[in-house]
């Protein structure tokens, strides 16, 4: 049987599955909820100079039956005092030392500060730190946080500071709020850290209230940008992650995957992207710790199925797959199919096509069922229909070469074929 | 036990008679079902309501939490759409239709949600159509059933000032008076009605019959239109002796008694036949069951492949434990001092097809009788055929011929309904109106298309 045993940074937990630094890994009572459930290992929740929260604090975005896409939250770091949450990381590692505790950090912005919280906490025996470069919301007012992340040369320094203390593994979380994750990644693995966690969460507002005319969550009357996170981030994650993935500096260091992360299929598609482990919060939060049975389970399957005997075997692979547009195959063609005996004649293919498309679909008049059929000559092979299409497996995206050769955008200008005439 | 009535407990009667399609009972409920919906393009279910609602477009509505909006893209294509949303046989229409039943699934409940939009509408009194000002064009609307209802209320949007003659006492027609008490209640009936009436322009004169009280040359002259509504009349007479005898009812009056006088003062037998397998045989047949008689026995002539109600309907009676004996036609009903005491009926066979396209029942020769103390006729309405002929108009079977959908020989008068159709869903009657009201209008020099 395939073995989850993950490896991270020389950390050791039995699968590649953490929580991340959030409400969920507060407090002893929830980390150990946690390990019981089968968590590979936790991020403590932040740690820096007490801070006081409000309430409310959560704020969501919903699909049509009520199923959470997104949520944000405009909570801190952690509220509780720092010798409470020392004594019960201490005492977590002992009832569980075979998980990986890493603990969160957002000292204040002073070299001090940060010695003596580094020192605090290595006193507990936790594995490795996670610095909290990303929090978006109320400590960038007191710069620290995402102010330190969007800017490469604070965070260089911070992360500098740090490694001259630190003697565990010391991991850097970037914010997604930037336009793009590589120099401040960069600068943070120049200055020395030994591996990189992405994403934070993204600044948001999930919703103005329509009888309140204030946006959510609500707080007397106000508001405030929240972090936004859950499954409706995954592929923006998804696309920062491997731009460190790709990047010759970033990534010499490995990366724990986080953003959206609420099955086993995500933490799959997170590590063929290059991430080693992934950390999970939104989904646990949504429908409790119970999931991680689900995300073992699944992933054993998934790699006993595609042959795959160690979480090393896959990790990376699929990050060469993203390229440049310029270098893709233009002689590449597929054109939809429509599988008539699956087809349930609800024209979702026929209507996009007609109104947002290239009027690919041709509509013979039923009643009261409708045929729909491709233009083959008109597809462009875009995908809509197939998208659309409420029933699986029923249009498919059948591959018609122009040409059997690889051409891409660069020879094709250079030979001067043709473009479209219409 | 002989023909009687109040056999049952008031909490009898209302435990048998509640709603059979109970609605919604929260928001997150109709939400549900109105999120499976796929909003199918140019969809099915919409192609098979004969008012044409834009199915989709009123669930997607509903998931909007545009509700208003909702009751009002229903109600625009068809007024009763409250009622229809309780008695269309929808699984031969729109859910029929659902593209979910290609998939094997359940189709979306279209009724239940149309009746979570429309009932809303109805409690909060939403004033969804506005009457354009008076244009000074008078109609005449004979009979207040959905088809006089549906014509007046469309007539009247555009300005036209419009009087129904209604012969009975309450709107609705068989809406009110003809389908199953556990589909519709007569409050409901009344609302709906009141509803319709509420955009103005329209005056109901109650208690009013065409050729009894007012006739037609008349109101021709009066009226710049006059749109003929008034549907059709008893059960057809099974022609067989014994008709006469106590205990023999038309169904029709059987339905309407109970809606009219009340479960515990209409006379329902022990024993009871049920002649026909239409819609109206299964609402006579349950709601013999449900008034208390011991014994319900459907009779049809032919077989379960021709039976003109739907299997949901027939479902409903067989699960109030009402029995069926197929290809037996009544031959005689057999009397003691004048009260019935059995069926004799005729062996059928299907022979050839015949003019309806349906094999024809023949009889075998072998017959077959039936202990029953009541006989309930419920195989197809009379067309009022002698009013059509009174009239002047032109007819076939006592049915109003029409052109275009509802233009009779007569100048300026107009018909539809189950009085050009021979009886048909309310549904189709709504429609009828809507056809109509079009065509008064293009009369009128008014066209709206």
């Amino acid at each position: 049987m395939p073995s989850l045993q993950s490896n991270f940074l020389g950390i050791q937990s039995p699968n590649p599955f953490w929580l991340a630094s959030a409400p969920p890994t507060d407090k002893k009572i929830n980390v150990l909820r946690a390990f019981e459930a089968g968590w590979g290992g936790v991020v403590w929740k932040t740690l820096g100079s007490q801070v006081k929260n409000v309430s409310s604090r959560y704020s969501a975005l919903y699909n049509a039956n009520k199923r959470l896409l997104g949520f944000n939250n405009i909570e801190l770091i952690s509220d509780r005092p720092l010798d409470i949450n020392l004594r019960e990381i201490e005492e977590c590692i002992k009832l569980f030392p075979d998980r990986a505790m890493i603990v969160s950090l957002m000292a204040d912005n002073n070299r001090e500060s940060w010695y003596e919280l580094i020192k605090k906490v290595e006193d507990t025996g936790a594995h490795g730190f996670e610095l909290n470069f990303g929090c978006p919301h109320g400590m960038t007012e007191r710069g620290m946080g995402a102010a330190v992340g969007q800017d490469p040369e604070i965070a260089r320094m911070v992360v500098e500071w740090v490694m001259e203390k630190a003697t565990i593994p010391v991991i850097t979380k970037l914010t997604p709020n930037v336009h793009s994750v590589v120099p401040t990644g960069q600068a943070v693995v120049e200055a020395g850290t030994h591996g990189l966690s992405l994403i934070n969460t993204i600044q948001s507002i999930t919703g103005v209230d329509l009888d309140t005319f204030v946006p959510n969550p609500y707080v007397a009357g106000k508001s405030v940008y929240g972090g936004y996170c859950g499954p409706a981030v995954k592929p923006i994650a998804l696309k920062m992650l491997t731009s460190i993935a790709q990047n010759p500096v970033t990534n010499k260091v490995p990366i724990s995957g986080i953003g959206g992360v609420s099955t086993w299929k995500d933490a799959v598609e997170f590590m063929l992207l290059g991430a080693s482990n992934v950390q999970v919060c939104t989904a646990a939060m949504n429908h409790g710790f119970r999931i991680v049975e689900d995300m073992i389970e699944g992933m054993t399957n998934w790699m006993e199925e595609k042959g795959f005997e160690k979480l090393e075997d896959f990790i990376g692979k699929s990050v060469s797959t993203i390229t440049h547009w310029e270098d893709l195959d233009i002689n590449f063609h597929h054109i939809a199919r429509i599988n008539q005996d699956k087809c349930i004649h609800c024209g979702l293919c026929y209507i996009a096509c007609e109104d947002t498309s290239h009027q690919s679909i041709n509509i013979v008049k039923g009643d009261p069922y409708n045929t729909y059929t491709i233009k083959e000559e008109e597809c462009v092979g875009c995908n809509l229909c197939q998208i659309v299409c409420p029933v699986n497996d029923c249009i498919t995206m059948v591959e018609h070469r122009v040409a059997p050769e690889y051409l891409n955008w660069i020879e094709f200008q250079r030979r001067g074929l043709p473009l479209n005439d219409h | 036990m002989p023909i009687q009535k109040n056999r049952l407990k008031p909490n009898e009667y209302d435990a048998n008679f509640q709603d059979i399609h109970p609605p919604f009972e929260t928001k997150d409920a109709a939400l549900v079902e109105a999120n499976r919906c796929l909003y199918c393009y140019d969809a099915p279910c919409t192609k098979s309501c004969p008012t044409g609602i834009d199915v989709p477009k009123f669930i997607r509505q509903i998931t909007t939490g545009n509700i208003k909006g909702s009751a009002h893209t229903i109600l625009a294509s068809n007024i009763m759409g409250a009622g229809c949303s309780r008695v269309c046989p929808v699984e031969k229409l729109c859910e029929g239709a659902c593209v979910y039943n290609l998939m094997e699934e359940d189709p979306i409940p279209i009724a239940k949600l149309q009746r979570y939009s429309t009932e809303m509408a109805l409690e909060k009194n939403w004033k969804l159509f506005d009457r354009k000002p008076a244009v000074g064009k008078k109609v005449a609307v004979i009979g207040a059933g959905p088809a006089g209802l549906s014509c007046a209320h469309r007539l009247s949007r555009e300005g036209v000032d419009v009087t129904i003659f209604e012969k009975e006492q309450l709107g609705g027609g068989l809406m009110t008076y003809g389908i199953a008490a556990y589909k519709v209640t007569p409050g409901f009936c009344k609302d709906e009605v009141d509803y319709i009436l509420s955009i103005g322009g329209i005056n109901v004169k109650y208690g009013v019959a065409l050729g009894r009280d007012v006739q037609l040359d008349e109101l021709k002259k009066e009226f710049d239109a006059v749109y003929l509504a008034f549907g059709v009349g008893l059960a057809r007479r099974l022609d067989i002796p014994g008709e006469e005898l106590e205990g023999v009812v038309d169904a029709i009056s059987f339905i309407y008694d109970i809606r009219d006088k009340g479960f515990d003062k209409v006379p329902v037998g022990d024993k009871v036949a049920v002649i026909g397998m239409g819609m109206t045989a299964i609402d006579a047949a349950t709601q013999a069951r449900r008034l208390g008689a011991a014994e319900v026995t459907i009779l049809y002539r032919r077989t379960k492949d021709e039976m003109p109600c739907t299997q949901k309907e027939l479902d409903i009676a067989m699960l109030d434990g009402c029995k069926v004996i197929w290809l037996a036609a009544p031959k005689e009903v057999i009397g003691r001092d004048g009260k019935v005491i059995s069926l004799v009926a005729d062996v059928m066979i299907l022979g050839e097809p015949d003019a309806s396209g349906r094999r024809a029942p023949v009889a075998t020769g072998d017959t077959f009788s039936l202990d029953v103390d009541m006989v309930i006729k419920a195989a197809g309405q009379m067309p009022f055929v002698d009013l059509v002929k009174n009239a002047g108009l032109d007819e076939q079977g006592g049915k109003v011929r029409v052109k275009d959908q509802a233009i009779t020989n007569i100048s300026n008068v107009f018909a539809g309904g189950d009085c050009v159709n021979g009886g048909k869903e309310v549904v189709d009657a709504v429609q009828a109106g809507k056809d109509g009201a079009m065509q008064i209008l293009r009369f009128l020099g008014m066209p709206i298309e």
